[in-house]
């Protein structure tokens, strides 16, 4: 089953008090951060506090979210060191900051296939490149297909709008084509797309609008940087009950046409086409795993 | 004989943290050193968890200095470790 992902919260590897807390306020993926957050004498430091973080995962991680590291990228000397760290702790998945070419998340693969095989895991990490720069935008889909491990593309707006030569704006018109162009690489590849993160903790009706409006985009979770953007994140990503019900009554159109061994199922005189099916399928898989419809497998708390 | 005198820092004074400072010797023999706040309750386990540290680490002998402020045992060691991997010039 894919995984959740509405919220990807970030904690600086860097910081015993957040990494204590992190996992307590409910975000789908807990994001330790070797990357950013971390100053360059510090690297390190940082990364034999995640590594000794992960070992003591009840602590840490209560909620049993899935477990995430950003490790330092391929252009400075740490990546390596972060990851032969960091696969021995068994995180669930890795972001790779500043990817621009398949060849960087082909490598990791590489690197990942020795590393878990001398560490022993009996499954595979996945990545998720984040696309921060005009090249990697530019190469999203090639990045998106590239490799069986990589399940989300990530999109970093800091580093891309100055890239672009501009700055980010509160109706991130300059952002827009980059969001375009990285959601539809994501669902050529059949993965996910994960969006920047909202920096003005304190403007909550910035956070909101902004995240609606990708949601509508087609994205699947949003980073943040603070607990109290998580429950707005979520609360925009929740299928709302005008969705439910049409995706339920989509639903039982398809298993009436089934049961009467029609080809082609309808609702409301209208035939039900293939992306309306997979799109009533998706709206319900969420609904089901956050409890909203009766049915699902796996619960997880909204 | 003179002993190598090779000093590595990690960690801050922050609320969860712990501050080591660490000098590696040749002459064996672990000597811990725990100040803070609840240094009469939880001394010896910070100081335990050090040793369990340094000698994971291969560490036959030094001196550490460990200001904690409310650390966890996680804590601790990786900050033990950061402390040793700059004493020996690894960083």
């Amino acid at each position: 089953m894919e995984r959740l992902r509405r919220t990807i919260l970030y904690i600086p590897g860097n910081n015993p008090a957040m990494i204590n807390n992190g996992g307590i306020f409910g975000a789908d993926v807990i994001c330790f951060d070797l990357e950013d957050s971390v100053a360059v004498r510090e690297k390190a430091a940082a990364r034999c506090l995640v590594a000794a973080a992960l070992r003591r995962r009840e602590l840490v991680n209560p909620m049993q979210r899935e477990i995430m590291v950003r490790i330092n990228g391929f252009d400075t000397p740490f990546a390596t060191a972060d990851l032969e760290a960091i696969v021995r702790v068994r995180p669930d998945s890795i972001r790779v900051p500043k990817v621009e070419d398949p060849a960087t998340v082909l490598n990791t693969a590489k690197l990942l296939d020795e590393l878990e095989k001398k560490e022993g895991l009996d499954y595979r990490i996945e990545i998720s490149p984040i696309l921060e720069t005009v090249l990697g935008v530019s190469r999203a889909v090639e990045i998106a297909r590239c490799h069986e491990r990589v399940t989300a593309l990530s999109f970093g707006a800091e580093d891309f709008t100055r890239d672009l030569g501009t700055s980010r704006t509160k109706d991130g018109f300059e952002l827009v084509h980059a969001r375009g162009l990285l959601v539809m690489a994501a669902k050529a590849a059949g993965i996910q797309a994960i969006d920047t993160v909202f920096p003005d903790v304190g403007d909550y009706g910035g956070l909101e609008s902004e995240t609606s409006k990708v949601r509508q985009l087609g994205f699947d979770g949003k980073s943040v940087i603070n607990p109290r953007q998580i429950e707005i994140v979520h609360r925009i990503f929740r299928p709302s009950d005008e969705e439910i019900r049409q995706a339920l009554s989509i639903e039982k159109a398809l298993e009436d046409a089934e049961r009467k061994g029609l080809g082609v199922a309808s609702l409301n005189g209208k035939m039900v086409d293939t992306p309306v099916a997979k799109k009533a399928g998706r709206v319900l898989a969420l609904a089901r795993r956050l409890g909203l419809v009766e049915g699902g497998g796996e619960q997880h708390v909204a | 004989m003179t002993s190598e005198r090779k000093t590595g820092q990690a960690g801050t004074l922050e609320s969860c943290d712990a501050r080591v400072t660490i000098e590696l010797t040749d002459e064996p023999g672990i000597d811990i050193e725990v100040e803070g706040p609840m240094k009469d309750v939880f001394g010896d386990a910070v100081a335990r968890c050090a040793r369990e540290t340094l000698e994971n680490l291969g560490v036959n002998g030094a001196r550490v200095k460990l200001v904690d402020r409310g650390a966890l045992d996680y804590v601790i060691s990786a900050r033990v470790e950061a402390a040793v991997i700059r004493a020996r010039g690894e960083d």
